[in-house]
């Protein structure tokens, strides 16, 4: 039995500091073997692994396809336009059809919260939820925590401010699980159109000021603002947004003296994070983070099939 | 105006009335340049100080000046109604030190440059204080948040669609949330718009009489009931601007015993006045919102009295008279009020419903306190913004009087008690009565 005997990846939310952990590890090994110039292997050799993505992507739906081919399976990509009605069926029918083809893990994104765990329950392969609507992003999480466990040693007690667009965010909501899980002290930060309800309860403090909400951090990670659908409704300008939430140096200056920067990307310069800072090297990880993406997603698909496989060997038939 | 700083000047044999301090003694009150430096009960009443010029109250009311939290200033944009100047003089011969003026001028204060152009403007007057609100949403429009926090950081005092209430729910509910985020407060004018469409006057028997659109009562209450549940939703920081209703007053004050953070005001004509002065089509009497009956008219007072209604605004809205000499439907809604707001709020005193002190309270301390201002009291260290008055004195209202470029006033003819003597902006006299 490995720490981590669950079929599906679906969310951060109820996972154990035992499991969490056991997948960092798993990451830190794959990090090693990226940068190694031996990066393939054949461990999932003649497994199948669909990125099935019903919202547009690079990054992430890159980082799965990589990760998948570095591990020897054979990785299918399948986008699929959210624009049709009748979501629902279609989700289910798309399902039952990809079922009926013997995969082994399904990397699913789907802008409607809840669609992976839906998905989950239709089929018989691994299901890995790659974001799901405003729900969670559990490898991105991973990858945060895998990022900022490499730099200062561990989780436990470090002071973490999410700021930004927590609304509609489902890397904060991730994130905020697995640093608490973790032991981390979080902190959230937003003007109050963009705080979910309820947000307290799980378990951050409330800021609405960059001043107070940053000081003596130790990471800062910045949430996209998706501002075709933000300006006037949720925050009256980029200008304004950015003059009292963007994250810059001087803003930077209460925090503690090497506070790190973190963004799940894509960044919008000048909206939500200042261009430079972005690009400073002894500030933000950002490109760290996309390193990490790889080895931790390689971990995920590697664990999920070990654990199928354990399944159909205990199995009845 | 003049530039050179007054020195020390000694106010004497005065009545001071303090809200903020609960003084309403004899006493005298000591400025210095522009600020207050001393101010006490008994004070110059066996000595007179050396070194400073003395004006002997003779037994009249020294009062912080009047901070009228709700004006209509024209200026920019309908200059021939109303200019920063001219009502800076109106509002210095109402004793009214300090106002806060509506964003829905032309251009609409919603952005930095108004309302620095607003500030810049009024200072150069050296009269009453201007104070611009600005938008909560672009151009009034109901439609996208304004750029709440940085108007906070250039000066607005609050924020508000003026003359319109924010009717989309979601819009008020991002507003409150937003004007939360920077501590600031929101002000509604709360009538529910589908119900006040085309009505012009108070619905009920009146109105059906005259043959006039009518505007029911609960437009009012409606609109102050969503907004309450919006306040309790977000925490956010709300003013209900002119209650006119017997409804509106018990849905403030079930607010309040709820704790909710909600403040309101009203306007002379809605605790003087009732729908029976629109009479004969009297379109000075044509009001937003409109008069009401007798009855809300008393709830209004009981209201001021409970101090469920925490301030009194004038409303000052000025109207030339090609807007007014229309038929009654179709003339502009509002009324000047800059000058009477004292004389006719002094009626609740008068008539025993409220102190002088409680008078002075609600025209100047609690509207200064809601919205943040050092203004408002006689406190050594405070710009010495003052009042003068005669709670007493007999007149008339002479809207020909008036310093307002418009004459509009719902009061017209008015008999009076009380009139403002002299006062005194940053320790200078801006306005001294005719003896």
């Amino acid at each position: 039995m490995t720490a981590f005997s669950r079929r599906h990846l679906l969310g951060i939310e109820g996972l154990t500091p035992n499991e969490i952990s056991f997948l960092l590890d798993q990451s830190d090994g794959y990090v090693e073997k990226s940068r190694s110039s031996d990066r393939k292997s054949a461990l999932l050799r003649g497994r199948t692994v669909i990125n099935l993505f019903f919202e547009n992507s690079t990054r992430t739906r890159t980082s799965f396809e990589l990760a998948g081919k570095r591990l020897g399976a054979d990785v299918i990509n399948m986008t699929v336009a959210a624009s049709s009605t009748a979501k629902g069926e279609t989700l289910i029918d798309t399902a039952m059809t990809l079922n009926a083809m013997h995969i082994d893990v399904l990397v699913v994104r789907h802008p409607d919260s809840g669609a992976a765990q839906l998905l989950s329950e239709k089929v018989n392969c691994a299901v890995v939820n790659a974001g799901d609507g405003a729900h969670e992003h559990p490898t991105q999480a991973l990858l945060d925590a895998l990022t900022i466990r490499r730099r200062r040693g561990g989780l436990g007690g470090l002071l973490v401010a999410i700021c930004g667009d927590l609304l509609h965010s489902r890397v904060a909501r991730s994130n905020i699980h697995l640093l608490n899980t973790m032991g981390a002290v979080v902190r959230v930060v937003a003007p109050r159109t963009l705080l979910p309800s309820g947000v307290e309860r799980l378990g951050v403090e409330v800021f609405h000021t960059m001043k107070d909400g940053l000081k003596d951090v130790d990471i800062v990670m910045m949430l996209r603002v998706q501002n075709e659908r933000m300006t006037g409704n949720f925050i009256p300008s980029i200008r304004e947004y950015f003059h009292f939430f963007g994250l810059d140096y001087q803003k930077m200056s209460v925090t503690k003296p090497d506070a790190l920067i973190m963004h799940p990307g894509p960044m919008n310069r000048g909206v939500e994070i200042d261009s430079d800072l972005a690009d400073d090297v002894e500030r933000s990880l950002i490109r760290e983070q996309v390193e990490m993406g790889v080895a931790v997603r390689m971990a995920c698909l590697d664990v999920l099939t070990a654990n199928l496989a354990n399944a159909a060997s205990r199995g009845p038939s | 105006m003049s530039a050179r700083a007054p020195g020390r000047i000694a106010y004497v044999n005065a009545r001071l009335l303090d809200p903020a301090s609960g003084i309403d003694a004899a006493g005298g009150l000591l400025t210095d340049g522009e600020v207050i430096v001393a101010v006490a009960p008994g004070l110059f009443c066996d000595d007179r100080p050396g070194d400073a010029e003395v004006i002997d109250c003779g037994g009249a009311c020294l009062a912080p000046g009047l901070v009228d939290m709700r004006v209509q200033l024209c200026e920019p944009g309908q200059e021939h109604k109303e200019t920063l100047a001219s009502a800076g003089w109106s509002a210095v011969a109402g004793g009214v030190t300090s106002m806060v003026c509506l964003p829905n001028t032309d251009p609409v204060i919603d952005d930095v440059a108004t309302v620095e152009f607003v500030a810049r403007r009024a200072r150069k007057n050296g009269l009453a204080k201007v104070y611009p609100y600005a938008a909560a949403t672009k151009q009034l429009e109901g439609e996208e948040l304004a750029e709440i926090g940085m108007l906070a950081e250039a000066g607005a005092l609050g924020f508000t669609d003026g003359t319109k209430a924010i009717k989309s729910a979601q819009m008020m509910r991002r507003a409150l949330a937003y004007a939360a985020t920077f501590g600031v407060i929101l002000i509604q004018h709360p009538e529910e718009p589908s119900l006040a469409h085309g009505g012009v006057m108070n619905e009920g028997e009146l109105a059906t009489r005259l043959g006039l659109a009518g505007i029911p009562c609960c437009a009012e209450a409606i609109m102050l009931e969503r907004d309450m549940r919006l306040v309790a939703l977000t925490g956010g920081r709300y003013h209900a601007a002119h209650l006119s209703t017997a409804e509106g007053v018990a849905v403030i004050r079930r607010a309040k015993q709820a704790g909710l953070p909600v403040t309101c005001d009203t306007a002379p004509p809605y605790f003087a006045l009732n729908e029976m002065a629109v009479g004969d089509y009297r379109t000075f009497a044509k009001l937003s919102p409109p008069l009401r009956s007798e009855a809300d008219r008393e709830a209004i007072v009981a209201g001021l009295a409970q101090g469920v209604i925490d301030a009194i605004a004038s409303d000052h809205t000025p109207q030339d008279q090609d807007s007014k000499r229309l038929p009654f439907a179709q003339a502009e809604f509002g009324g000047v009020g800059l000058e009477t707001l004292l004389p006719i709020t002094l009626e609740l005193y008068h008539n025993e419903h409220l102190s002088l002190l409680q008078v002075i309270e609600r025209l100047s301390w609690a509207p200064a306190r809601l919205l943040g201002l050092a203004a408002g009291r006689l406190q050594p260290g405070n710009a010495a913004d003052l009042l003068l008055f005669d709670p007493d004195r007999a007149g008339r209202v002479d809207p020909d009087k008036f310093r307002s470029k418009s004459k509009n006033s719902p009061f017209d003819g008015r008999p009076i008690q009380g009139r403002v003597l002299r006062t005194v902006v940053d320790g200078r006299a801006v306005f001294v009565a005719d003896a």
